[in-house]
């Protein structure tokens, strides 16, 4: 759990490293990754930032191979994260959906985009204004575990769950 | 005798070319083909600077005629004879005597405009006969399409076949952590020379770039942090670029029509994915599959009337066929493990393809009705082969070993002649231009 927090605040850095950078590329909303590393202070997480859903509730949540459907121990992280983004209503969130190294690049765009739409939903039917929630699928693009075994691979197939604003 | 044309092809003008029906002749269909010995002794020159030419144009002629596995170019300190100059017949006895079958003798000069003139001659050494003669007027730092140029002769008067030589390859650039991974589009020549990186790799990852097959233009996917990945033109002349149309969902997987005119793709709605077709003139969409399965991976046969794609709608992904309307869509493979990226050959007798299972990734090929499955490639991960414009070797990407990073890999279509192909770096989605023009 500990190693899962430290490579959240990894990528939220990079997130805000390529967010500042121009391009002459196909535009970024400036705005990616903010406060997604708001860090944990001395008296435990700032309430309502990245660390806090993610003692609260869990960030993250994990499928089998080839599949989307959501296990009971997703379905209840992700009614944790309903709990407490009903607490932080101005919230806005961002959901990844992510997979191990085993299919095919465009396969797996298909099968990310399945698993951000299948937290996203869940998340909505436990009351979650859709209009919160931004998802994307990452394919195999953006794994968390760099290890090629079982583990790794059960790390790399999930839904990742990322504050992008919090409002007002 | 030399038939003299005159074409002007992009700024190669073909002043000679003539070719006889060859006695010697490779037969790249079958699987056992030893290399034919030929002699290329380096191109001649008037002066130091057109034999420094001759020297580096000759070093890239080699290079193609072995890497294409058909010619065994016989080593240069074996030549007992130099040709004097590219008009004069050989004593044909002095290449026998070094096994040669075939010799190829060429020539630059300097046309004092800042062109050369490459002319070349291919002399059959077992029945002493010219097999063809060829010259191209060029811009002189435009001497590696030249050596590509007379490649492609060569291997045309040999195997009746067009080549492949004088083409690019369009492909990601990586670097960085296996977590951070940095995903630039890159291009260069088929040999791997002039690679020039067209994306920074800062805002987000390209991935699945194509050429086009008629315009100097690729499509690619950007994929970005927070927002869904789109499907992008990008124009390799100028380096602008422009998302193909505005969608919520996630648009992937594109891939040009034959006749570059559409670009079919797969566009996600809701977490679904199903195939489209965009009509780049007037920017129309057209829905070819509605699935609640996904439906990625589309390619054009090159007649325009079938679409290959790979669908998970029977359980785990397989490959389709359809019309090119989307009705008619059959399932063509039926084989164990999961068949994804359908690529119909140029020639359009086939269909390459990555196959896992196991735990295993293969490249294969397959007819479009679903028979003569063959595969011709296996590693950890093989995956998304490209066709060369001939329809006779295939490019794709392998990660030989888990986190040994990807390469780029070629192979006949006959399983031979498995061979990397040099990149700066890790590189992965290979995608092989057409003939340049």
């Amino acid at each position: 759990m500990k190693q899962i927090t430290k490579f959240a605040g990894v990528i939220a850095a990079l997130t805000l490293v390529s967010a500042c950078a121009t391009s002459s590329g196909p535009d970024v909303d400036a705005t990616a990754g903010a406060d997604a590393n708001a860090g944990a202070g001395p008296s435990g997480p700032v309430p309502g930032s990245q660390s806090d859903l993610e003692n609260a509730a869990g960030h993250r949540v994990y499928f089998a191979y080839d599949q989307y459907t959501l296990t009971p121990q997703a379905q209840a992280t992700l009614a944790k994260q309903a709990a407490w983004l009903q607490e932080y209503p101005e919230t806005r969130v961002k959901v990844a959906g992510n997979c191990d190294e085993r299919g095919t690049r465009e396969y797996n765009l298909a099968l990310g985009a399945r698993r951000a739409e299948a937290a996203r939903s869940y998340l909505v039917s436990l009351g979650v204004d859709a209009n919160r929630i931004t998802s994307v699928s990452y394919g195999k693009e953006r794994p968390i575990s760099t290890g090629s075994n079982e583990q790794a691979w059960a790390q790399n197939r999930n839904s990742t769950t990322t504050i992008e604003s919090v409002g007002s | 005798m030399n038939r003299i044309i005159t074409a002007l092809i992009a700024g190669f003008a073909v002043v000679l070319s003539n070719a006889a029906e060859a006695r010697v002749s490779i037969d790249i269909t079958q699987g056992n083909v030893e290399p034919m010995p030929i002699a290329v002794p380096n191109f001649l020159g008037g002066d130091d600077s057109a034999r420094q030419l001759g020297v580096d144009i000759t070093e890239v002629l080699m290079n193609d005629l072995e890497r294409s596995g058909l010619f065994q170019v016989i080593d240069q300190r074996a030549y007992i004879e130099t040709p004097a100059t590219v008009n004069v017949r050989p004593t044909f006895a002095n290449w026998r005597i070094i096994n040669a079958q075939v010799l190829v003798v060429g020539e630059v000069e300097e046309l004092g405009d800042g062109r050369i003139q490459v002319s070349t001659r291919i002399w059959d050494v077992t029945s002493d006969e010219q097999l063809g003669a060829v010259a191209y007027k060029t811009p002189a730092d435009n001497w590696r399409r030249a050596s590509h140029k007379v490649a492609d002769f060569i291997y045309k008067t040999l195997t009746g076949e067009d080549g492949y030589f004088d083409t690019r390859v369009v492909f990601i650039h990586e670097t960085g952590a296996k977590d951070n991974r940095i995903k630039r589009l890159m291009i260069m020549d088929q040999d791997g020379a002039n690679p020039v990186p067209l994306t920074d790799g800062l805002n987000y990852k390209a991935l699945t770039p194509r050429f086009s097959p008629t315009q100097q233009q690729i499509t690619y996917m950007a994929l970005f942090d927070n927002r869904p990945g789109q499907v992008y033109l990008f124009n390799i002349e100028t380096g602008e670029q422009e998302p193909l149309g505005t969608f919520r969902g996630m648009t992937f997987a594109p891939r040009f029509s034959p006749d570059g005119r559409d670009v079919l793709m797969s566009i996600e709605r809701g977490g679904n994915s199903d195939v489209f077709k965009m009509d780049l003139a007037t920017r129309r969409l057209t829905r070819l599959t509605d699935n609640p399965a996904v439906d990625v991976s589309p390619s054009m046969s090159p007649d325009g009337r079938r679409i290959t794609f790979a669908s998970d709608r029977g359980g785990a992904p397989q490959m389709y066929v359809m019309n090119a309307d989307g009705t008619d869509q059959k399932r063509i493979s039926f084989g164990q493990g999961r068949y994804q990226t359908p690529v119909w050959s140029p020639r359009g007798d086939l269909i390459a393809f990555t196959r896992q299972y196991r735990g295993r990734f293969y490249i294969g090929v397959i007819r479009p009705d679903g028979t003569g499955e063959r595969l011709l490639t296996e590693s950890y991960l093989d995956e998304g082969p490209t066709w060369s414009p001939n329809g006779r070797v295939l490019m794709f990407f392998r990660e030989p070993r888990p986190g040994a990073g990807s390469a780029l890999w070629s192979v006949d279509l006959t399983g031979r002649n498995l061979r990397r192909v040099r990149t700066p770096g890790d590189a992965s989605d290979p995608a092989w231009s057409p003939m340049l023009p």
